[in-house]
């Protein structure tokens, strides 16, 4: 296998321009005759289906819920940035540019994250005229506000809803090619396999949802815009219907998947309750410009929150990261969080806690000003938790919410599978090893809206097609697969549900791969992943059919995925014998406990290739070039 | 932990409607939920009852939910008569048991609406409502064409207005409250926020005017203003909106029969 990432020539800021210029079209009445197969409705689904469509192309899209309009990118709250300096503070695409290529600890491909900050500007004149509802100042124009990892307010945001508004209007452009016939939808159907013909991603096979129909589908180029994998750890920020088989299965059909070891902690979800805890609840980085974030000084400090006097409180963040304080980046914060609760200074029952205080911000902006701002917020962590955060601090603790590893694709967003491209949180393209906040919308809106539709063009005006039907033999044994592993599945009939295969799975991963990782440790749940997937494959009980809704079958199919995801994660977090961004390895580390990189033998990206079923899989590798921003030590201080 | 701190768990009694697809007939079936903690949501305690039928060889309970937390429209039970349960502005999936007591009997119902037909248990199918959105819930704005975001002032009053309407997540709970089964909340909440917009005036009757035609068409009942759909909206969207649609759409009528 071969990671050529076809990254044009020239400099930094001209390659895409070239290269837009380079690439070769369809003609308009040509586009017609190609197909594209989009799974996935999320933002970068829905903005890429809604785009190629309106180029003329002939698309279907597919998602697992009943609307595309539910695709998890729905409950982003904070917000997106672009580089519109519009506060006038000094903000550029370069300076965008360079905090993510640092945000991510040096582990992105430069060329990349500068195409992503040139087009975040488009992205927010394109969402305005669709009438996403951002937020604005009294004179009409927008507003901003800032987020972690950067020193400038670039931050557009829809109260704490901005998902869901940048969604609705992908989802309406989409649905408005539907009413026109130029996409098909098909809601409520979960793709199961990648079917290659002749080397070449032609189709795939999914899953009818409510009738248990297995249907194949061809076309001449498939996009997977199926979103992150972090629910592999169970407990997450994620909706409880978020996967990996379909990037499981393209992985194992010969896509390279690029450093699963990244998977991003978010310092600030509503801490676990308790054993019967389904999922956890994010409270936005926005809250950090506002809230404060302590402990305790004294170790098991019982007092109620207020009445801790302020010179017994530990502003840690602010102590420790003067420059950024509570808006140091999520690696960092997460970390720092651990750190004092492992201290024995963490608050709540379990001391699995820290404040996030908005005292201050009420006495200098008054409660009003913090209700415009965050009243949702404020509401919903009232709902989970009976407390009133407006009187009293709201307690948090970190939690799985994102990865920043997926398929790899190269500059055109193209898999190891010709015909295969991958766009948003499922690629794992432009975040490096740590994510900024409000810039995973971004980029999956860049993909969808900028990107793909022209790489693909180019794509389709580059290739010859054969005529390739459903009849063809690869569609036939990509569903007799199918077909096999559900009914191996339904006749275990042993004594386990799926979702205690999963609670397991998850805090195996949470334990020995979560915020702080060790060689002793990722051996270890490499001995324990496969053997609670022997023992799923013995004792997994899966009631009814395959011929009708069965949610059971349908986790059962999700975790069986993620059993074998796990263990590629863990692999893949103990080749990266260095500490990077989100992965941090206890055995490198500063004399401050900040992670230490070690450019000289991991300043690369890791892809993996599957091998077939009880084989290593093959680790290649990408080696990443920094020209622009010259690699150096990340500094938050 | 946090919460109502209390470790005092409880007994309640459900009647869940099960039926196995669009076709068959369903019925009520009763079942326990044991040792429920308070601080659980509504969906974990089922969670937990669905644990236990497949430990007893019995089918677990189908429901839709996906984000657990209030935003994605997926989930929605009818708890004794109420969309979305007993407490206001708050989706199913938000709910949490210490909104209920020792002993409660609970009837657990399916969205009930001839047009969202239920496909199994308490799952309904909410198509329509994405056709609706496309006769005319959109603005047409292909990529690549917009103008400078900045070069058009919204009134920040009209922003937040448009704002109170997009809030909607198409959960249909106003259709499950309305005696007549309307869905002139949803189509309202869409209409009005695109309507309070510049960008959205070109398309102003037309919208509207394919939106309700739509909505009729897939069977919804009119709207006789009992209000069933705000008090019943997680969202707390207003019924001023359907005003203010009702408005738009009389004028949109007009123009049309004067064109
Ligand atoms: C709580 C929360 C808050 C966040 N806040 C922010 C924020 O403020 N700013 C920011 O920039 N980012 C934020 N993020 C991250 C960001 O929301 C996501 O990374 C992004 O929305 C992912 O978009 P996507 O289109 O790649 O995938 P998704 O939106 O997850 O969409 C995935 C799609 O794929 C479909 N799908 C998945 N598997 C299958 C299958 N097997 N078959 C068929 N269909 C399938 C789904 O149905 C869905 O339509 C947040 C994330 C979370 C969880
Ligand atoms: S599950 Fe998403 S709103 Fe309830």
């Amino acid at each position: 296998m071969e990671l050529k990432s076809n990254v044009p020539s020239g400099p930094m800021d001209q390659k895409w321009t070239k290269h837009k210029f380079d690439m070769k079209l369809v003609n308009p009445a040509n586009k017609r005759k190609y197909s594209v197969i989009v799974v996935g409705s999320g933002l970068a689904g829905a903005s890429a289906a809604a785009s190629l469509a309106e180029l003329g192309h002939n698309v279907k899209c597919f998602c697992y819920q009943d609307s595309p309009r539910r695709a998890h990118s729905i409950a982003a709250q904070g917000g997106i940035n672009a580089a519109k300096n519009y506060q006038n503070d000094g903000d550029s695409v370069e300076r965008l540019f360079y905090d993510t290529v640092k945000g991510g600890d040096f582990r992105a491909r430069e060329a990349n994250v500068h195409r992503l900050a040139e087009v975040s500007v488009n992205i927010i004149d394109q969402c305005v005229s669709q009438g996403v509802p951002f937020a604005r100042e009294y004179g009409g124009l927008l507003a901003n506000r800032s987020f972690g990892g950067a020193q400038v307010s670039r931050t557009f945001y829809a109260r704490g809803q901005t998902g869901q508004q940048l969604l609705l209007g992908a989802y309406q452009a989409l649905e408005r090619q539907v009413g026109l016939g130029t996409v098909k939808m098909f809601a409520r159907h979960e793709m199961q396999e990648l079917v290659v013909v002749d080397g070449q991603a032609r189709g795939i096979v999914v899953r009818d949802l409510e009738t248990g129909a297995i249907e194949s589908h061809a076309s001449d180029a498939v996009i997977l815009a199926t979103g992150g994998y972090g629910t592999v750890f169970y407990l997450a920020t994620y909706a409880k219907g978020c996967n990996t088989t379909a990037i499981w299965r393209a992985y194992k059909k010969g896509a390279a998947f690029a450093n699963p070891c990244y998977t991003q902690i978010h310092p600030t979800c509503i801490p676990v309750t308790g054993h019967y805890q389904s999922k956890l609840t994010l409270m936005s980085e926005s809250l950090r410009n506002d809230g404060r974030i302590w402990v305790p000084k004294m170790k098991g400090d019982q007092r109620p929150p207020n009445q801790i006097p302020d010179d017994e409180r530990d502003y840690y963040l602010e102590r420790k990261y003067p420059s950024f304080g509570n808006l140091a980046p999520r690696d960092v914060s997460s970390r720092a969080a651990k750190e004092v609760c492992d201290e024995g200074r963490g608050v709540g029952k379990s001391g699995l806690g820290v404040y996030l205080d908005f005292k201050d911000a009420i006495a200098r902006l008054g409660e009003d000003k913090i209700r415009e701002r965050y009243s949702n917020l404020f509401e919903m962590y009232e709902r989970i938790t009976d407390e009133n955060p407006y009187k009293v601090p709201m307690r948090i603790y970190p939690a799985i919410h994102y990865t920043m590893g997926g398929l790899w694709v190269d500059y055109n967003l193209m898999s190891t599978v010709p015909g295969l491209f991958v766009a948003g949180e499922a690629n794992f393209s432009d975040h490096g090893a740590n994510r900024l906040g409000a810039s995973a919308l971004m980029q999956g809106l860049a993909d969808g809206y900028f990107i793909i539709p022209y790489t693909i063009g180019n794509f389709f005006g580059s290739n010859k097609f054969a005529k390739v039907s459903t009849d063809h033999a690869a569609f036939k044994e990509a569903e007799a697969n199918v077909a096999g592993r559900i009914k191996s599945l339904l006749s275990i009939k042993g004594t386990r549900s799926a979702d205690t295969f999963h609670r397991e799975l998850g805090k195996i991963l949470w334990d020995y791969c979560g915020m702080a990782r060790t060689e002793q440790s990722l051996t270890t749940a490499l001995e324990k992943i496969p053997a609670l997937r022997e023992e799923f494959w013995h004792d997994l009980r899966v009631l009814g059919t395959g011929e009708e809704i069965n949610q059971s079958l349908e986790k059962a199919g999700r975790v069986a995925d993620f059993l074998e995801l796990g263990e590629l994660l863990c692999r893949d977090a103990l080749e990266r014998r260095e500490s990077c961004g989100a992965h941090f390895r206890e055995e490198f580390q500063d004399a401050e406990g900040e992670a230490k990189r070690d450019d000289e033998n991991f300043c690369h990206v890791a892809a993996w290739e599957y091998n077939g079923e009880g084989k290593t899989p093959t680790r290649h590798v990408e080696p990443l070039e920094f020209e622009s921003v010259h690699l150096q030590t990340r500094s938050y201080k | 932990m946090g919460g109502t701190g209390s470790d005092q768990t409880m007994n309640l009694t459900l009647n869940v409607w099960r039926q196995k697809n669009r076709r068959a007939e369903g019925e009520f079936v009763t079942y326990e939920a044991k040792d429920i903690n308070p601080d659980m949501s509504f969906l974990e305690m089922l969670d937990v009852v669905n644990e236990h039928l497949i430990s007893r060889g019995e089918e677990p309970i189908a429901f839709d939910h996906d984000c657990r937390e209030g935003i994605c429209g997926q989930c929605g039970i009818v708890i004794n008569g109420s969309p979305h349960g007993p407490r206001g502005a708050t989706t199913t999936c938000q709910l949490h048991m210490r909104s209920f007591h020792n002993g409660d009997v609970l009837t657990l119902e399916p969205w009930r609406a001839n047009a969202f037909p239920v496909i199994k248990d308490l799952m309904v199918d909410r198509g329509a409502f994405d056709r609706i959105v496309a006769a005319g819930g959109f603005i047409t704005a292909p990529t690549g064409n917009a103008p400078e975001a900045n070069s058009v002032p919204v009134p920040k009053e009209n922003a937040d207005l448009a704002m109170d309407a997009a809030a909607c997540i198409g959960c249909g709970a106003c259709v499950a409250a309305c005696p007549n089964a309307s869905a002139m909340l949803f189509v309202a909440a869409k209409a009005s926020h695109l309507n309070l917009l510049p960008q959205g005036q070109p398309e102003r009757s037309r919208r509207v005017l394919g939106m309700v035609e739509r909505m009729d068409g897939e069977g919804f009942g009119g709207c006789t203003n009992h209000g069933e759909c705000e008090a019943a909206c997680p969202k707390e969207i207003s019924i001023k909106f359907i005003a203010r649609m009702n408005r738009d759409h009389h004028k949109a009528s007009l123009l049309r029969i004067f064109s």
